[in-house]
């Protein structure tokens, strides 16, 4: 897959070629934030959050992001909010804003 | 004495207790080495054959031989069910109560389908006018309900991925296509296919040609839809974001998930019970002496019986360095190759790896091929029929098909600018 670096919030950031960040510790509040925007999700609530938090954490915790199913049993928001906040693909798209590599392909 | 234990008897757990049993046939014979099946119970369904069913293609009888005659006789097999996994202390615990001790272990209990995971799925309607058919139960109810069937809108619904087989239920309404010509009732029948990919398939350069059937066969394709619940008494399939689809008749592929016990074993599986497993190795994450092959693996390649005969090469060998503490082979390159059903005696074939989408040209050859690649030919439907015997007579055995390598190979393939 092809590595870039981009500028995100006035940071250079390794991403892959969707804008996955490919190092978790490069990003902040601020880098989520914007790519949320690019993502036409402005701005970002406390569900938002919540959810972006959650994925972090356990990304953090055991190297891998969790599932829609996983979002929607224990995340504190349910499978149908989680598709209003982060419309098409919740698992992705919150990955993606809690930068953290895209969730395992599938196929 | 070395034990190497093996979860589950399916395709890749047969294919690696014969390869294991030969690979250290002399340890075996001497007692030095043991190889040990457990499956919870003693019928082989031949997986491949349960899309034939629906339409009248195979009785269930065909496609069922029992587990142990399948099995070289120095393999003991154990007839039960797995409670769990104590990775830290190397032990298997069964349902009836015995633990069983390993050197290895290697994890091959496939996937199985979780219908109960989708609202409504399971309720009024379920086997009535919502079908599925990865079981031999399953297929072979909706071959009744098919054949009742004279008109009105049927619905193939993949509800999340990963699926096994991923060209399964594409296939399915191919030959729903052909059924129905057949039958003379085709005007009659809308058929719909509902997937949440953005695509009809998950490789683009298949999906290219996949969706150009489609549209041949005027089969509706409806994309990035995320089934959220399922209403079999008005008939309305419904996503997240509240789209709605009607139907008649609904073929369901329903979440797949791993095996139960993987969810009681601390650390094995992820968190729909697929092995957290290295793409290149097969090694499991939670141990250095677990490691798991086929569908019951988490590795981006498809759930296929061919991937699991390819892993097998690369496992066996991987067993081997293991046991000898030499370091392991990072062989494994997402190898599949799969033969699509495309209706009226055809059938295209696909070959592809992690890395290289499948391709146009001859396989397993160049030029002289037989079979053609990413193109509908009447020897690709003859080489899937002939996979019967070969699955039965070579894979299961643990044998090696002439020129078809656990490797992808790029000769024959036509390289698109």
């Amino acid at each position: 897959m092809t590595m870039a670096t981009t500028l995100i919030a006035a940071r250079d950031l390794e991403v892959d070629a969707e804008g996955f960040l490919q190092k978790p510790e490069q990003w902040t509040e601020d880098v989520g934030i914007e790519i949320a925007r690019q993502a036409g999700i402005a701005p970002l609530g406390d569900r938002h959050w919540a959810v972006i938090r959650f994925m972090r954490d356990r990304y953090l915790a055991t190297g891998q992001a969790p599932s829609i199913r996983t979002l929607g049993k224990e995340s504190g928001v349910s499978t149908k909010e989680l598709y209003q906040l982060f419309p098409k693909g919740p698992a992705k798209l919150a990955a993606k804003i809690a930068g953290i590599p895209k969730p395992h392909g599938c196929i | 004495m070395k034990r190497i234990v093996i979860l589950g008897g399916g395709t890749a757990g047969t294919i690696m207790a014969n390869r294991l049993r030969r690979t250290f046939a002399r340890d075996v014979s001497a007692g030095r080495t043991r190889i040990t099946v457990v499956d919870q119970d003693n019928e082989h369904v031949y997986q491949p054959g349960l899309l034939f069913v629906p339409f009248g293609g195979y009785a269930a009888e065909q496609l069922v031989r029992p587990r142990r005659r399948l099995f070289h006789r120095q393999v003991e097999v154990i007839t039960a069910a797995i409670d769990r996994v104590e990775p830290a202390a190397h032990r298997v615990h069964l349902a009836s109560g015995v633990t069983l001790e390993y050197d290895v272990l290697v994890v091959a209990t496939g996937t199985r389908i979780a219908p109960e995971e989708t609202e409504g799925l399971t309720g009024f309607g379920w086997q009535e006018r919502m079908f599925e058919f990865y079981t031999l139960g399953g297929a072979t109810k909706l071959r009744d309900a098919l054949a009742r069937f004279n008109g009105g809108r049927l619905v193939i619904n993949v509800v999340d991925m990963p699926i096994k087989c991923p060209v399964a239920p594409l296939e399915f309404a191919f030959l729903a296509d052909d059924y129905f010509t057949r039958r003379g009732i085709r005007d009659r029948v809308e058929i719909s296919y509902v997937t949440p990919l953005d695509n009809a398939f998950t490789k683009p350069s298949a999906a290219a040609s996949l969706s150009h059937l489609l549209r041949e066969k005027r089969i509706e394709l409806v994309t990035e839809f995320s089934t959220g619940r399922v209403d079999g008494e008005s008939g309305v399939l419904a996503s997240w974001d509240d789209r709605e689809i009607p139907f008649d008749l609904l073929v369901s592929v329903p979440v797949h998930a791993g095996a139960a016990y993987v969810g009681r074993s601390p650390g094995l599986g992820d968190d729909l019970g697929f092995i957290v497993t290295d793409p290149r190795t097969l090694q499991a994450k939670v141990a250095p002496n677990i490691f798991a092959i086929g569908d019951a693996t988490n590795v981006p390649a498809s759930k296929a019986g061919s991937v699991a005969h390819f892993e097998a090469e690369v496992l066996t060998e991987n067993i081997r360095r293991y046991l000898r503490g030499l370091p392991l082979d990072p062989g494994f390159d997402g190898h599949a190759n799969c033969f699509i059903e495309t209706g009226r005696g055809k059938a295209l074939l696909i070959d592809f790896n992690y890395e290289v989408e499948p391709l146009t040209g001859r396989f397993p050859l160049p030029v002289v091929g037989p079979m053609r690649l990413l193109e509908e030919s009447r020897l690709n439907h003859l080489g899937k029929l002939a996979f019967r015997w070969i699955y039965w007579n070579v894979l299961l055995p643990g044998r090696d098909i002439p020129a078809v390598g656990a490797q992808m190979s790029m000769r024959g393939k036509n390289l698109r600018g």
